[in-house]
């Protein structure tokens, strides 16, 4: 019993290390600009750079439109299967694993040859279309989170008794879904969309071929011809990270634990 | 009766005659998931057909099955080589020293903060990849890298003089490795909290030695989400450009590398062989993502 907690002990600590470390010497080398002397100096260069404030806002846009978005789409989806079409369950939870089997950059090449300016749908003739290009591939992208999140949050809750309940009293399909079903499960869309916020913000694959100003081409733009200004930048991402997974955190302590009819 | 006869209406859609509604609620039933069929149509499934079919097409539209063999060119076979290498070992590594701190933090007897922190820093860390963390690693282990000077100033030790490069397939593999090891701790966590400490005593009781229960119920039980686990590690790995792209420019020659410098220059000078290499990267995935589902399903009726 003894030698098995040590043994427990040492692979935390490896375990520990292993991941502190790297942070570590991110953050140490970020300081490294001014010679001599740590400096907070790469960090300055960073947020007065027009370009980052520039890109970083087209990100957060891009990732705000991509949550609304993928609200629209799969909220209404998750509750209309659960009530209505439960058949559908399989097929649709394939569906939105699919992200997961093709790669971002085989899904973007499909768009670039799909949706080309000769297309009977050209998404990618100006600017602005492209831009909902690029939010489309996103909330392709946050498909699989988005859906097991809200799915989740639909399992906490008597869909049907609160729909019979809302129609009874003369609610309309549009009504329920904003007034009844989105605040029973806006903790598990929150959760999702903050998740969907994490993976969209510093996206590089999808924004580079599309050719957008967006945050991860500017990543690695900078990694490519500067020194220590990425150990920042990458000190700056991890913090963006670790922010949206605590507030993850924090909304699942406000989440119903229990369903009260098993599904 | 008046008060009766007002939710009339609301409720005659709901629970109209069954035999005679079915035939008229169709379309609406449809209707509530239409706007979810069609985008994933028009966004993931379509654009994807597209390339696959073109994969099996010539660039004048007749069928071939030329692009699938010009694959095998040593360029682009190097390149599936090296994916499949990169994935596989930061998978299997990954896999193994996930478990070791899952089994750690859920069977070990640590105090439960460490269970909660640990859980916390995997989740965050499964997710911090793309450019930021090939930065991180550069600062890590690059040749001007905290780590790097620190061995070669305390122990005299150049690792970059024996051999090792970030810019290389150990690199990568170490690197992938950092989101690789959270992720494992992250999904097989519960498989391991599904081991009833009823087991131990049941097995304990019959007699059997620590190693027993561990090779005949401990591996046995864990082995599906164990391996299902793993094929996601490596699909994960496989499909992932963003973090080699920021280590290593186009040096090290991985497929969505290849695929990316295809799709912004054309540098295979056939439009063709693009889309079969998509296909190839397809095919892999989807394979891993088949037994996956197989060992996802094997694995589930022990997490009841």
């Amino acid at each position: 019993m003894r030698s098995s907690r040590l043994w427990a002990w040492l692979t935390f600590a490896v375990g520990a290390a292993c991941f502190f470390i790297p942070l570590l010497a991110t953050l140490e080398f970020s300081m490294r600009m001014r010679r001599g002397t740590y400096s907070f100096d790469a960090y300055k260069v960073v947020f007065g750079d027009p370009r980052f404030q520039a890109t970083f806002s087209y990100s957060v846009v891009a990732a705000i439109m991509t949550i609304i978005l993928g609200i629209l789409i799969v909220v209404p989806a998750a509750y209309w299967i659960r009530l209505r079409l439960p058949q559908l369950r399989p097929i649709v939870e394939f569906i939105t694993l699919l992200p997961l089997v093709i790669p971002a950059i085989v899904i973007v090449f499909g768009y670039i040859r799909m949706y080309g300016s000769s297309s009977p749908l050209p998404l990618l003739a100006s600017s602005r279309s492209t831009d909902l290009l690029l939010v489309i591939g996103y909330a392709t992208l946050a498909l699989p989170y988005m859906y097991r999140a809200v799915d989740t949050g639909l399992r906490t809750i008597d869909v049907r008794t609160l729909t019979e309940a809302a129609q009874i009293l003369g609610a309309g399909w549009s009504t329920i879904i904003v007034r009844v079903i989105l605040p029973n499960v806006l903790i598990a869309v929150l959760s999702g969309a903050f998740l969907t916020f994490a993976i969209v913000i510093g996206e590089f694959t999808m924004a580079s071929l599309l050719n957008r100003p967006a945050f991860g081409p500017y990543l690695q733009n900078i990694g490519a011809n500067r020194a220590y200004e990425p150990a920042a930048l990458a000190v700056i991402a991890f913090a963006i990270t670790w922010g949206c997974m605590s507030v993850i955190q924090l909304l699942s302590r406000f989440a119903p634990r229990s369903s009260n009819r098993p599904n | 009766m008046t008060e009766l006869s007002v939710p009339q209406p609301a409720l005659a859609g709901n629970s109209a005659p069954p035999a005679e509604a079915r035939s008229l609620r169709l379309p609406t039933q449809w209707l509530g998931v239409a706007p979810f069929f069609l985008f994933v149509l028009l966004f993931l499934i379509l654009p994807t057909l597209y390339l696959v079919v073109g994969a099996f097409q010539t660039a004048d539209g007749t069928f071939t099955l030329e692009n699938l063999a010009a694959l095998a060119q040593p360029s682009i076979r190097a390149a599936y080589w090296i994916s499949i290498k990169v994935s596989v070992a930061s998978a299997l590594l990954g896999a193994l020293v996930g478990l070791a701190i899952a089994i750690a933090i859920v069977r070990g007897g640590l105090p439960t903060w460490t269970r909660s922190a640990t859980l916390t820093f995997s989740g965050v860390a499964s997710q911090f990849a793309g450019i930021p963390l090939a930065f991180a690693f550069l600062a890590t282990l690059g040749r001007l890298g905290l780590v790097t000077v620190l061995l070669n100033t305390a122990f005299g030790f150049n690792i970059y003089a024996h051999g090792f490069n970030i810019l290389s397939f150990w690199g990568l593999t170490l690197t992938y490795l950092y989101f690789q090891i959270p992720l494992m701790v992250v999904i097989i966590t519960p498989a391991i909290d599904g081991i009833r400490k009823e087991w131990g005593e049941a097995a304990s009781t019959l007699g059997a030695t620590q190693w027993q229960y561990w090779r005949m119920v401990v591996i046995p039980v864990i082995w599906p989400s164990f391996l299902g686990t793993v094929i996601l590690l490596f699909a994960n790995a496989f499909g992932a450009i963003a973090t080699a792209y920021a280590l290593t420019g186009s040096s090290l020659n991985i497929v969505p590398i290849l695929l990316y410098a295809q799709i912004r220059g054309d540098v295979l000078h056939n439009a063709n062989l693009g889309y079969a290499i998509a296909f190839g990267m397809i095919f892999i995935t989807g394979l891993a993502n088949i037994f996956y589902i197989w060992f996802r399903v094997r694995s589930e009726r022990w997490l009841k």
